[in-house]
């Protein structure tokens, strides 16, 4: 009887250990991703150091599902800049270019007025309701960098949610069977 | 052996890795070009001149622009989006500068323009302080890349004055 109990213990531990590895190898994914948006936090100084274009108002430079690389530095911001902001009120920020800038001579605060390339009029329409200029803190960061396409993933995955729990779900499954 | 999974996985895993890599040398290539752009603006016209209701000064003025911007194209650039400022210091602000016109230039083939035009966006002061004021034209571009950094520069014209009255 000896021996029987011995192997299923041994059988038990490996399950065990298979569960713990499978385990520490989905932790280790989403802690990597983690630590990949946090790090490219630090380094842009940016909340959001990626986002995806939604819409083509910036059109023919920038598509809808286009992603752009967005930095915050200390420089101030200047006409011309591709900027990212948001408006008070409203989730979605905005990719717009700055066309008029006033910069105080005491305080240094910036006055900005933006504009989609491919709109006709400036934003301030889209401000909120009686706001001129955006100031420094609207402003989340200045597009540097530029990749096609690439944001489709995730334009896809908000519009058809159904497809991004297969996605996850398939993705679950293959961790959690793999061998190895 | 291999299973179908690992050898999808490894042909997709290759081939953006070899996409990646494309880009990003396509986007490191355009460090080889030394752009030598030239411009010059005139100011032919000032069309009218006069302090708004707010007490903000307007100005409405004619310019004469030709530039070639030829040298800032490669073959990773998808346009060049180029635009004038008129840029001065007032009393208030440190720098003003407020953008007169723009353009999208998609080609090298238009990258060499002359534009007779009134200022597209108004030039409106925050304040008053437009009259006699001395400012500066500046030509911005910036290079859009098809994947990649993108790029950044400018020509400053000085010496520009504003009319004494309003007009």
């Amino acid at each position: 009887m000896g021996w029987i109990g011995e192997s299923l213990e041994s059988i038990r531990s490996i399950h065990i250990r298979q569960v713990l590895t499978q385990a520490v190898s989905l932790g280790m994914i989403v802690t990597s991703a983690l630590i990949i948006w946090k790090g490219l936090m630090c380094v842009t100084g940016s909340e959001s150091p990626v986002v995806v274009v939604l819409s083509g108002s910036m059109e023919p430079g920038f598509k809808r599902g286009d992603i752009l690389f967005l930095h915050m530095s200390k420089e101030p911001i200047r006409a011309g800049e591709i900027v990212v902001f948001n408006i008070d009120g409203r989730e979605i920020p905005i990719v717009h270019r700055v066309i008029k800038v006033h910069e105080r001579q005491d305080t240094g605060e910036v006055d900005v007025l933006t504009k989609g390339d491919n709109n006709f009029g400036d934003d301030r329409l889209l401000y909120a309701h009686g706001q001129l200029w955006l100031q420094q803190h609207h402003i989340m960061g200045r597009a540097v960098g530029f990749l096609p396409y690439v944001g489709w993933v995730t334009i896809i995955m908000t519009e058809k949610p159904i497809i991004k729990y297969l996605l996850i779900g398939a993705l679950g499954l293959l961790v959690i069977t793999s061998k190895e | 052996m291999h299973s179908f999974g690992q050898r999808a996985n490894a042909i997709i895993t290759f081939s953006l890795t070899i996409v990646a890599v494309i880009c990003s040398l396509a986007s490191f290539s355009d460090n080889f070009n030394t752009p030598s752009p030239t411009a010059e603006i005139e100011v032919s016209n000032f069309n009218w001149f006069q302090k708004q209701r707010n007490g903000n000064d307007e100005v409405s003025l004619t310019l004469n622009i030709s530039a070639d911007l030829q040298s800032l194209f490669t073959w990773n650039t998808k346009q060049v989006f180029v635009f004038l400022a008129a840029e001065y210091e007032t009393p208030q602000n440190a720098l003003n500068q407020i953008s007169l016109w723009d353009a999208i230039i998609p080609s090298k083939e238009h990258a060499k323009f002359w534009i007779h035009t009134s200022n597209k966006y108004r030039f409106i002061d925050q304040g008053s302080n437009l009259r006699g004021k001395e400012y500066n034209l500046t030509l911005h571009w910036h290079v859009m890349p098809k994947t990649g950094k993108m790029f950044a520069d400018k020509i400053v014209k000085t010496g520009y004055r504003l009319p004494e009255e309003y007009r």
